[in-house]
C-alpha cells in the first residue's frame, strides 16, 4: 500500500515548485507516506496541516457550508494546500510561492484515489 | 435524583476507592447540598490526592459557596496539572468575568474552546462575556448600524470583520436557513487564523496571507486584512477562489480604512 503512495506523492513532487508531499491521518496528523525534499520536517507538516484543516472545518461548519474539500494557505515563503479523502486521511503538498496550484491539485485529486 | 443519589453513595460505601465520587459530589453540588458535597470531595481527594477532576469538583463546590480565592488557587494548581484541563478553565473564567475581569474570562474561555470547540457552553459563554465586556464591540456599533462594507456584493450577509479574539466587528454572514451566524463564525475563525499562523511560522514561509477553502456548500476565504483583525468571505460553490479572492481584496481594503477610521 505505502509503495502505490510513495509513486503518486513521487509525481507530485515532480510539479514545478513541489517541496514535498505526504497523506497523513487526518485525526492526529501522523505520517502514513510522504516524498519530500531534504529539509522538510514531515512529522511537522502532518501534524499542523491536520490541525489546520480541524480548524478551518469548524470555520466552515460554522458558517453552516458543510466539511472542507479543499484547502489552500498562501504565505509570504510558501504554500500548503490539503485535501481529504473519504478514507480519513488527508493528502497535503507543501510548496513554494512559486508552486503552481493548479496542477498540484489535479494530482492530488488522483493521489485521492489511489488512496481510496 | 434521590435515588440516583443513593444509588452513588451505595455504590461509594461499599467501594470507597471508586471513582463514583466525582459524580456523586458534582450531582450534590448541583442540588445545592454543598455540605454533602464537599464531605464527598475531601474523602475522595484521600483516596486520589494526584486526580485533577477531584480538585476541580472541590474548586466547584468552593466557588458555589463564595470562597473565590480558594477555588481559584485550587483551579490555577489543576492548571498546573493540564493546562488543557475544561473544568479549570471554564471556572477560572467564571471567577474572572465575576470579578470584572473580562479579558481574564475571554483568555480562559478561549483557551478552553480551542480544547473543545464542540463545547457549546463555551461559545454561549464566550458570547456573554464579550456582549458585557466594558468597552467590548458592544460599545462599538453593531454591525447592523455600521455597515461596513456597504455596497460590496454580499455585505450583510457573507462578509465578516472580527478581531483576533474572535469579537465582530462588522459585516454578517448569514447561515443556510438565513439565521444569523456571525457570531458563531467568528469564535471559530480567532482560533483558525492563529493555527493559520502557526503553521505558516512553523514550516518556516513566514506570514500568512490568506487561506482558502472548498466546502461541501460553499468557499471560504479567511485573511488578516490589518494588524488584530480578520476578514472571512463565504459563498455558494458556483463563486470561483480566484474571483473570491478578489473579492477579499477589495473587502479588506474596505476593512482597512474603516479601521483607520475607528483609531481617529
Amino acid at each position: 500500500m505505502s509503495e502505490r503512495f510513495r509513486g503518486v506523492l513521487e509525481r507530485m513532487t515532480r510539479i514545478g515548485g513541489v517541496r514535498g508531499a505526504l497523506v497523513v491521518t487526518a485525526d492526529d496528523g501522523l505520517v502514513v507516506a510522504d516524498a519530500l525534499m531534504e529539509g522538510i520536517r514531515g512529522n511537522a507538516v502532518a501534524a499542523l496541516a491536520a490541525n489546520l484543516m480541524k480548524r478551518f472545518n469548524r470555520v466552515s461548519n460554522a458558517a453552516t457550508v458543510g466539511g472542507l474539500r479543499f484547502l489552500h494557505l498562501q504565505a509570504d515563503g510558501g504554500t500548503l494546500i490539503i485535501v481529504p479523502a473519504p478514507t480519513g486521511v488527508l493528502v497535503v503538498t507543501i510548496g513554494g510561492p512559486e508552486m503552481n496550484v493548479g496542477l498540484a491539485r489535479l494530482e492530488m485529486l488522483r493521489a485521492i484515489e489511489v488512496v481510496e | 435524583m434521590v435515588d440516583d443519589i443513593e444509588v452513588m453513595t451505595a455504590e461509594l460505601v461499599a467501594n470507597p476507592g471508586s471513582l463514583i465520587f466525582l459524580e456523586l459530589g458534582e450531582t450534590l453540588r448541583r442540588r445545592g447540598q454543598l455540605e454533602s458535597a464537599v464531605r464527598v470531595a475531601l474523602t475522595g481527594l484521600e483516596h486520589y490526592p494526584s486526580l485533577l477532576d477531584a480538585h476541580d469538583l472541590y474548586a466547584r463546590i468552593l466557588s458555589d459557596v463564595g470562597d473565590h480565592q480558594r477555588a481559584r488557587q485550587v483551579w490555577t494548581q489543576v492548571l498546573h496539572g493540564n493546562r488543557r484541563h475544561l473544568g479549570a478553565l471554564k471556572g477560572l473564567a467564571f471567577l474572572c468575568f465575576w470579578s470584572g475581569d473580562a479579558d481574564g474570562a475571554l483568555d480562559h474561555l478561549e483557551t478552553a474552546l480551542a480544547v473543545n470547540p464542540a463545547d457549546q457552553s463555551i461559545v454561549q459563554a464566550l458570547q456573554t462575556v464579550r456582549a458585557m465586556e466594558p468597552h467590548s464591540m458592544a460599545d462599538a456599533p453593531t454591525p447592523s448600524a455600521e455597515p461596513v462594507f456597504a455596497g460590496l456584493d454580499g455585505a450583510e450577509r457573507g462578509i465578516l470583520l472580527v478581531d483576533d479574539r474572535g469579537r465582530v466587528l462588522g459585516g454578517r454572514l448569514e447561515g443556510a436557513e438565513g439565521a444569523d451566524v456571525s457570531e458563531h463564525a467568528a469564535a471559530y475563525l480567532a482560533g483558525a487564523a492563529q493555527e493559520a499562523t502557526r503553521t505558516a511560522r512553523m514550516l518556516d514561509m513566514g506570514a500568512w496571507h490568506w487561506v482558502v477553502a472548498e466546502s461541501e456548500a460553499g468557499n471560504i476565504h479567511a485573511s488578516a486584512p490589518a494588524a488584530g483583525s480578520l476578514l472571512l468571505i463565504v459563498r455558494d460553490r458556483g463563486v470561483p477562489a480566484g474571483r473570491l479572492t478578489m473579492l477579499a481584496e477589495r473587502a479588506g481594503h474596505t476593512a482597512r480604512k474603516w479601521l483607520d477610521g475607528q483609531q481617529l
